[in-house]
């Protein structure tokens, strides 16, 4: 297998693009779950807001202003196939395309540089980014625009392997009650379950970065996903918390082997302004 | 709160008598002079205030505003400017009440110790909707840093609105659209 030699400067340019789009343009598959939604919903304000939504990106897309002020902080997976040799560092190539995307498409900066101190580094640097080595000789990134009025509500519990499904329902259920309108309802909700302390928190990120109309592989879990919204569906919080059906547009689980003594779970919440964007290059 | 939804027409600042006609869950066009204040703008604004020192725009009857817009592009006033989530002014929003402010738009909940004060002082909670940067920032007419340049997207500003579409949250008798709504809705489709 011939080596692929990849020059950084490629995934700096797809970057600094992909944040102006991320900003300002929702995806497909969010903007027709709103869409969705609105049809689903007779209460005149749950009707308004959603509406609302939609006019707003509307607009956000015609004047390539951002669909909300506050344009996150970069989430990135990278998966790098095996045969792929960067030419340059593409952890500071990724930066580097942050910090011009931030400032041409004239975004928010919400980063702060230290978590007490809270200086603001002034470019949105940096993205926190996870690599995973794939086989082939491609470079797949999925960049998640992470508002956090939605993650200050997610949270993580190690439950017991007898809490079973019940006690992951229970919990992620509780977690949406608690997070209402405070996170911007209708969520997208991520679900990790099983792994590790640390890796159970990622699958949950990892499932915001999967399209609303793509379930779960495993059946058992695609039921699990539609369930869980439908449940989700009936605890009336709906678009901005007014009331309504549309709590949520969607449930995405990702799973892992975990130990014998426990069942970790993870629920990120993310509001509807779910943006993510894949590029493989 | 009934099925449909009564809009009104409201001129920012305003009185406590006007305030207590609003009730939770109309919709209000606000038009008038507003100012965005959020977290660190909070905090500065409260100690200047218990030093006993001057504060920089006439606290008596405005409506504060819980943004950190993104910047302007040019011939714009703001870029995108949709609510934060009002929580964590909740430390600070007692004692601002209690020094005559007289509306907040935000989104999510508010404390018990707000709610009281909102009551007492006849100050009344508005929700923008969260996520609505873009539609929102259409209503902003004219932005102007006022103080507190050095915190960026938290400087105090004073923004000139023109029919910004705000939903009452929170009225003076402490009626809250984020309990009655959801419970109006369960009754509806599950009684
Ligand atoms: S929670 Fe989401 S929609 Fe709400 S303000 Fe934050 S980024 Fe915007």
């Amino acid at each position: 297998m011939s080596v692929r030699e990849f020059d950084v400067a490629i995934l700096r340019d797809v970057v600094e693009e992909l944040c102006g789009e991320l900003a300002c343009e929702l995806p497909n598959d969010i903007y027709n779950g709103i869409a969705q939604a609105l049809d689903r919903e007779d209460g005149p304000m749950a009707r308004q807001v959603l509406n609302d939504l939609l006019i707003n990106c509307d607009i956000a897309a015609k004047e390539r202003v951002p669909m909300c002020q506050d344009t996150g902080m970069i989430v990135v997976f990278l998966d790098v196939g095996f045969d792929v040799r960067f030419l340059g560092d593409p952890y500071e190539a990724i930066d580097e395309g942050v910090r011009r995307g931030y400032k041409r498409h004239v975004l928010r900066m919400s980063v702060v540089r230290d978590p007490l101190r809270r200086i603001n580094t002034h470019d949105n640097t940096p993205a926190m980014v996870t690599t995973r080595l794939v086989p082939g000789d491609r470079v797949t990134i999925t960049l998640l625009c992470k508002g956090f009025g939605s993650e200050n509500m997610s949270r993580l519990a190690m439950l017991l392997p007898a809490d079973g499904e019940e006690g992951v329902r229970k919990f992620v259920i509780d977690t949406v009650s608690k997070a209402g309108p405070n996170a911007c309802p209708p969520f997208v909700v991520g679900v990790g379950i099983g792994g590790t302390f640390d890796q159970v928190a990622l699958a949950a990120k990892r499932a915001l970065s999967r399209p609303l109309t793509e379930p779960n592989g495993d059946p058992f879990y695609a039921r699990m996903e539609q369930s869980l919204l439908a449940e989700i569906n009936e605890l009336g919080i709906g678009p901005q918390g007014f009331g309504g059906r549309a709590t949520a547009l969607g449930v995405a689980i990702e799973v892992l082997p975990t130990h014998i003594a426990g069942l970790p779970v993870a629920v990120n919440i993310n509001c509807h302004m779910a943006r993510h964007i894949k590029e493989v290059l | 709160m009934s099925d449909k939804i009564e809009t009104v027409r409201l001129q920012a600042p305003f009185s406590e008598r006007v305030a207590r006609e609003l009730k939770s869950g109309q919709r209000v066009l606000l038009s008038g002079v507003i100012y965005s204040l959020r977290d660190a703008g909070h905090k500065r604004l409260v100690e200047l205030l218990k030093r006993g020192e001057e504060p920089p725009f006439p606290i008596e009857n405005a409506v504060l505003y819980y943004v950190g817009p993104s910047p302007a592009k040019a011939g714009r006033a703001l870029g995108s400017a949709g609510p934060t989530t009002s929580s964590r002014m909740d430390p600070y929003t007692s004692c601002l009440i209690r020094n005559g402010l007289r509306g907040m738009i935000g989104k999510g909940y508010r404390s018990d110790e707000v709610i009281n004060a909102m009551k007492k002082h006849g100050a009344v909670y508005f929700a923008a909707i969260g996520g609505a940067g873009a539609l929102l920032s259409q209503a902003i007419k004219e932005a102007k840093v006022i103080a507190w340049d050095d915190l960026g997207t938290e400087a105090l500003r004073r923004l000139m609105v023109e029919d910004m579409p705000v939903t009452v949250a929170i009225d003076t008798k402490g009626v809250d659209l984020y309990k009655e709504g959801p419970d109006m809705w369960l009754k509806r489709h599950h009684d």
